[in-house]
């Protein structure tokens, strides 16, 4: 056990947060969920891609930096740190990336990588249906082998992004005669071609956050399809693991969420105090976000040592989504009758408290609801029976 | 940076787990509670041999030489097999204390060896503990007078017996004088000395609740997965299962955060004392919940003499307030995050 950084990982620390200052935006970037502000995100994107820090795990072969995970995390604690805009192609470049990874031919690695990190193509994701939600098996929109072609049919729904992405990537029935986990296939979809159908669905905050995808006998090449044809299942669950629990919700986000709200609570703390458990939510914050920080440099040295991440991907779902959630009601809590005002509208209210209220909200829901997450940690952790 | 054990570490570790699970049976632990001291001099000496009571004695006065980090994971194994024995206290926090004297106080080449080869008992009275564990049962007994340490012979103190809800527990009011002879340090190194003590003692006591909890579980997981109710293993309704996935997450987070402490007071990082807090809560937290939902998927069984259950929720609940309460340990961490030199977010779990 050595917890200290080497002078190399220290210089690329240094690195990303001299390249950060000299570079990141100076205003806010427009709402992602506009065109206007997608497209500045998109442009953003493509600039840390230059430097060769959107996608500092991945070999430079595909437009990475070759880094080790370790310096993942320091990459992301300097962009959190310096709240830097947030990210919207994670869902191409933290789920579909690790699966073509590990399961694309060399062709689809070189097509779809680099446009991937650099984001000249942002993708969506097409998992769950009106009808398949937590019970993903109960799929049934289908890609049926046409020749060198699938035919798509069906309809995909809470895919984020999908308004203005260009690709879509998701599990589709193969086999017409399958059920459940069988007979899926795992594959990636233009959605400006003909037959696709995309309508935003509005979130409660107002804006088109997901859409709903349709589709109408869309043809889509057989190279499209990621792994054997008939094991989208094990090609998606293999990875899902891995990203879900370490790559997609980094603790950086939430550490530089427990800073903002301990600096929120010492500016009010004459009004924050007339409530004492508010002091020791504010506390708990930190608790929790450090904790969790510690896990993900735990998790990434047990990998490094070539264990797999296992169902602890779960238990790190639920402590980063329950965990925000608290930190933001302990905010709302603070700011009290001023909470409920938009940003916009009201010069005392800083911080975006109201919109990460919001969105926290989703946190145990999306990637999986914390419920299944508990089933996954009892079944597959503990080996309790189905 | 490399949060991973050695493995040497990880052998000791899985040596002493299995040791444990054939010596320190709960039947056999049942037993020990019904003898008068409450101690089992053949299973202390089993565990010297194994070289447990070596483990942070420096090579020179014949142990091992090792460190906190040790500890860490050794505290998880005597909590999970919930040791009737003051063990850790003699073995890891007296040690920690002889080994913070100047080289050339004698009581060190007197008492370390001794405590290498498992033959002496000592136990210790920081003030933050109103009551002494093993008190009635050491040869010696290191105590505080102000700021000063000193080691007391048992024949020197006057001890009243006080019986605790764990009957593995024999705790003990101490009463006595503090003399020329018995003094081993004061002033600026005795306080500091004593402050180091606390947090070795804190970390001890976080070990042990979490190995605890991994106990619970682990009973608590073989019982849902046999017990019937409509046709079925309870362990198979998703009520039961999220008890026990809650428990299982706490654990989880809990490690990390203990091994950190232990580095940390390993290698003197001017922040051990809330690192050690931080891991004191996250401990806490996970064995006391592992209590409560442990006892409630057992339902009835739960609330029995006859189910073991109970042997590891008397120990979680009579630990949780020792080496410092968690209001003691909450507000070492709330002094730190709320204050203006505490160094928050991203890139700052780490610190140089």
């Amino acid at each position: 056990m050595e917890l200290a950084y080497t002078p190399k990982q220290k210089a690329f620390r240094e690195e990303v947060r001299e390249w950060l200052a000299a570079n990141q935006p100076t205003t806010p970037l427009a709402n992602y969920d506009t065109r206007e502000g997608f497209e500045q995100h998109r442009a953003w994107e493509a600039k840390l891609f230059e430097q060769r820090l959107s996608m500092v795990m991945w070999p430079k072969a595909y437009g990475g930096r070759g880094c080790d995970l370790i310096e993942w995390l320091i990459f992301e604690e300097e962009y959190y740190g310096a709240d830097a805009p947030m990210r919207i192609n994670q869902n191409g470049q933290l789920l579909l990336g690790p699966t073509l990874m590990e399961f694309g031919t060399e062709a689809q690695k070189q097509r779809f990588l680099p446009r991937m990190a650099s984001s000249v193509d942002m993708w969506a994701q097409g998992w769950s249906e009106p009808n398949a939600g937590s019970d993903m098996a109960a799929i049934t929109s289908k890609a049926i082998r046409d020749g060198d072609h699938y035919v798509l049919n069906g309809q995909k729904t809470w895919s984020s992004r999908a308004l203005f992405a260009d690709w879509l990537f998701g599990l589709f029935r193969s086999d017409p005669a399958s059920t459940r986990h069988n007979g899926l296939s795992f594959v990636m979809v233009p959605l400006d071609a003909p037959g696709v159908t995309i309508r935003p669905i509005k979130a409660l905050n107002g804006k088109n956050t997901f859409a709903e995808v349709f589709f109408d006998d869309v043809r889509v090449p057989v190279e499209n399809c990621i792994g054997a044809e008939g094991q989208g299942w094990h090609v998606a669950m293999a990875t899902a693991g891995f990203e879900r629990g370490l790559l997609l919700r980094s603790p950086a986000r939430f550490q530089a969420t427990a800073r903002k709200l301990i600096q929120l609570y010492n500016a009010n703390r004459q009004s924050a105090d007339r409530d004492p458990s508010i002091r020791d939510a504010v506390v708990e914050a930190w608790l929790g976000a450090e904790g969790y920080a510690l896990s993900s440099y735990h998790t990434v040295g047990r990998l490094s040592r070539g264990a797999q991440i296992g169902a602890e991907s779960s238990i790190n779902k639920i402590i980063w989504s329950e965990l925000d959630l608290k930190m933001h009601e302990t905010a709302m809590r603070i700011l009290g009758a001023h909470g409920e005002l938009l940003s916009s509208a009201a010069q005392a209210v800083e911080g975006g408290w109201l919109d990460g209220f919001l969105f926290a909200q989703a946190g145990p829901i999306y990637a999986g609801t914390n419920e299944i997450q508990r089933n996954i940690i009892a079944e597959r952790m503990l080996g309790l029976p189905k | 940076m490399d949060f991973t054990f050695t493995d040497d570490q990880l052998t000791f570790r899985e040596a002493i787990s299995r040791f444990l699970m054939t010596e320190a049976a709960p039947e056999m632990l049942r037993e020990i509670w019904e003898t008068d001291t409450g101690r089992s001099a053949d299973l202390r000496n089993k565990i010297a041999e194994q070289g447990l009571t070596a483990l942070s004695v420096p090579e020179q006065f014949g142990g091992l030489g090792m460190d906190d980090v040790a500890w860490a994971l050794m505290t998880q194994e005597l909590g999970y097999y919930a040791i009737p024995d003051s063990l850790a206290d003699t073995a890891y926090v007296v040690t920690g204390l002889l080994n913070g004297l100047p080289d050339d106080n004698p009581v060190k080449a007197r008492l370390l060896p001794r405590i290498a080869d498992g033959s002496v008992r000592l136990a210790i009275g920081h003030p933050i503990n109103p009551l002494v564990p093993d008190a009635p049962l050491a040869e010696w007994l290191i105590l505080a007078h102000g700021d000063e340490v000193h080691a007391v012979p048992r024949a020197q103190v006057d001890v009243q017996a006080n019986a605790s809800i764990d009957a593995s527990r024999r705790l003990g009011l101490v009463s006595w004088q503090p003399t020329r002879d018995t003094l081993l340090i004061g002033g600026e190194e005795g306080r500091a000395l004593w402050a180091d003590t606390l947090n070795r003692g804190a970390l001890s006591v976080a070990g042990q609740l979490l190995g605890l909890a991994q106990r619970i579980l682990d009973l608590s997981v073989d019982y849902v997965a046999q017990r019937k109710q409509f046709g079925k293993p309870i362990g198979s309704f998703q009520a039961v299962k999220h008890h026990l996935a809650d428990i299982a997450s706490k654990i989880e987070f809990a490690k990390p955060v203990l091994y950190r402490a232990a580095y940390a007071l390993a290698h003197g990082d001017r922040r051990a004392d809330v690192y050690v807090s931080q891991a004191r809560l996250a401990c806490c937290d996970a064995s006391w919940l592992a209590a409560r939902h442990g006892i409630q998927v057992h339902g009835a069984m739960g609330y029995t003499w006859e189910v073991d259950l109970q042997m590891f929720m008397k120990r979680v609940w009579s630990l949780d307030p020792s080496w410092g309460d968690r209001a003691t340990h909450k507000t070492r961490v709330a002094a730190y995050v709320l204050s203006d030199e505490a160094r928050l977010g991203p890139g700052a779990t780490f610190e140089d």
